[in-house]
């Protein structure tokens, strides 16, 4: 049902924990199912330096999360602009259609982090 | 370690039964309608078969049908009914926590101009006899009752229910039908149709270690049932089609194996179920039971742990070789909450953070405490990765969806 690469994340998930005085934070919950991701930034210059996560949810929720901070360590602010929910699905080979709102979770954790870091 | 604990949803074939069939995969191939030695064979077969079956519900041969399993029961025994009995009332009475094989039936029986009454249940699982009693109408031929639920295991008063349908016949609802979904407990607890007092029962073969595609109704003698299919005269013109004579042959040695081991494989279940459950209550935190604990069969167990999302526990377990199964509404891609766990009354939380664990006869002590050990470092490791509760989040823009 699920992908090497989810099962992989939900075995060893990446950089879980949060950041002490992050530059951000993305504290995001979806309504409908209630799952949570909260992931905290540390931003330098135009660079996103460091990323830690928490997830509560279900197995694509958690790979998201955790997909995501390895996408975004180390890039640039210009960059990680440009992510969306299908970098996120690419990363962890595909997700069911059922389970695309969990990409868009992890992406809108993502954006409200970088908005709360710039602001 | 491969730990397999989702017995309840199917069970592995058991090596007698699997000895018991094959020759009729190969040499004695027979159909059981030909009047030549291939055929006798079968049909010898397929007469065992029932025998056999017959014996563990303490029925008479001549009241098993056999058909492709539990939801051709099902369907069989409600449609079966409200065809052949529409004309003295079109109501049914059934419960919230049925088998969907029995509520999607219902609807569709509904849709034909038949009213139905879905009983809910208590916070144990049990439906309210009295309840039911006030439920029965003058028009009313039909009550489904499960025996034993196949997500908690709660086992339903059907005797007490019997002993209701038997005062409404003596009152004059002579039309009235008592079926029972006896596929969860069926090799688990007794069966015993006369002291039940149900008119039809369900039963798999895949549950009690026979293969899947084939399973058995109950059909007291005296009953009348509507063909809901059409064909041959097989199965006494109440199950047309080509007998499937190594399902049967199966079933029939499953059965007789499930007799012969009544009493030492239901207590070695149990005390393995509940040496599986003190050990998880004792080494997690945020652990409840759900259903009643007393009145279930006795190789179930399921229970909510706080805070998780059984999806990602059921996931986790499975990539650690542990096969259960959850009630979370991710689960399957069902993308709907256990209506059985939420007919209980539980939280969302409580049902999102559901397992159910189902052992057979061959579930070992080892394999329970690799399975508790897994599960305690796999809870950790999920409720490590939740965040704190705290005001900050905010709701997900779910516009690029």
């Amino acid at each position: 049902m699920y992908t090497r690469q989810v099962a992989d994340h939900i075995a060893n998930p990446r950089n879980v924990g949060e950041l002490r005085d992050p530059s951000g934070i993305g504290d995001v919950t979806n309504a409908v199912c209630m799952d949570r991701i909260r992931l905290t930034v540390r931003i330098e210059g135009d660079r996103l330096v460091d990323a830690k996560v928490k997830a509560d949810g279900c197995p694509p929720t958690i790979a998201a999360a955790s997909a995501l901070t390895e996408l975004i360590i180390g890039r640039s602010l210009v960059e990680i602009r440009s992510f969306d929910r299908t970098t996120v699905t690419e990363a962890l080979g595909r997700l069911p259609a059922a389970k695309m709102h969990c990409a868009v979770l992890a992406i809108d954790a993502l954006r409200a982090s970088i908005e709360s870091a710039v602001r | 370690m491969k730990v397999y604990l989702d017995n309840s949803a199917t069970t592995a074939v058991a090596p007698e039964v699997i000895e018991a069939m094959l020759p009729f995969l190969s040499a004695d191939f027979g159909n059981a309608q030909s009047v030549h030695s291939f055929g006798q064979g079968a049909k010898a077969a397929v007469e065992k078969g029932r025998r056999q079956v017959a014996s563990l519900l303490n029925a008479a041969p001549a009241e098993i049908v056999f058909v492709s399993g539990g939801t051709e029961a099902d369907n069989l025994a409600l449609r079966g009914i409200c065809n052949a009995h529409m004309k003295y009332g079109r109501h049914i009475i059934t419960t919230s926590i049925e088998h969907p094989a029995v509520l999607a039936t219902c609807e569709e029986l509904e849709r034909s101009g038949f009213r139905v009454t879905y009983l809910p249940i208590s916070s144990r699982g049990l439906v309210n006899v009295n309840d039911l009693r006030a439920a029965i109408a003058a028009d009313t031929i039909l009550i489904s009752v499960m025996h034993a639920n196949n997500e908690t295991g709660t086992v339903q008063p059907i005797e007490k229910i019997a002993h209701v349908v038997a005062s409404a016949r003596a009152q004059g609802s002579r039309h009235l039908h008592f079926h029972t979904d006896a596929v969860q407990s069926t090799g688990k607890i007794s069966i015993d149709v006369k002291r039940l007092g149900v008119d039809l029962l369900s039963l798999s073969g895949h549950k009690i270690h026979a293969p899947k595609g084939v399973g058995a109704l109950f059909v007291r003698k005296g009953v009348r049932l509507a063909r809901i299919s059409f064909g041959g005269h097989q199965e006494r013109d109440r199950r047309p089609g080509t007998e499937n004579v190594p399902g049967i042959v199966a079933l029939g040695r499953a059965a007789e194996y499930a007799s012969a081991n009544s009493d030492s494989g239901p207590a070695r279940m149990r005390e393995l179920r509940d040496y599986l459950e003190q050990q998880i209550i004792a080494r997690c935190e945020g652990v409840q039971v759900n259903g009643d604990v007393e009145r279930r069969v006795p190789n179930i167990s399921n229970l909510s742990f706080r805070g998780v999302d059984g999806e990602s526990l059921l996931i986790a377990l499975d990539l650690r070789g542990i096969a259960v199964s959850t009630g979370s509404a991710c689960a399957s891609g069902s993308l709907e909450p256990s209506h059985v766990l939420t007919a209980l009354g539980l939280s969302r939380q409580e049902v999102r953070g559901s397992l159910r664990f189902s052992l057979s006869v061959y579930t070992t002590r080892d394999e329970i405490d690799y399975a508790v050990s897994a599960l305690e470092e796999t809870l950790e490791r999920l409720r490590g990765m939740l965040p704190s509760e705290g005001p900050e989040t905010r709701e997900s823009v779910v516009s690029d969806l």
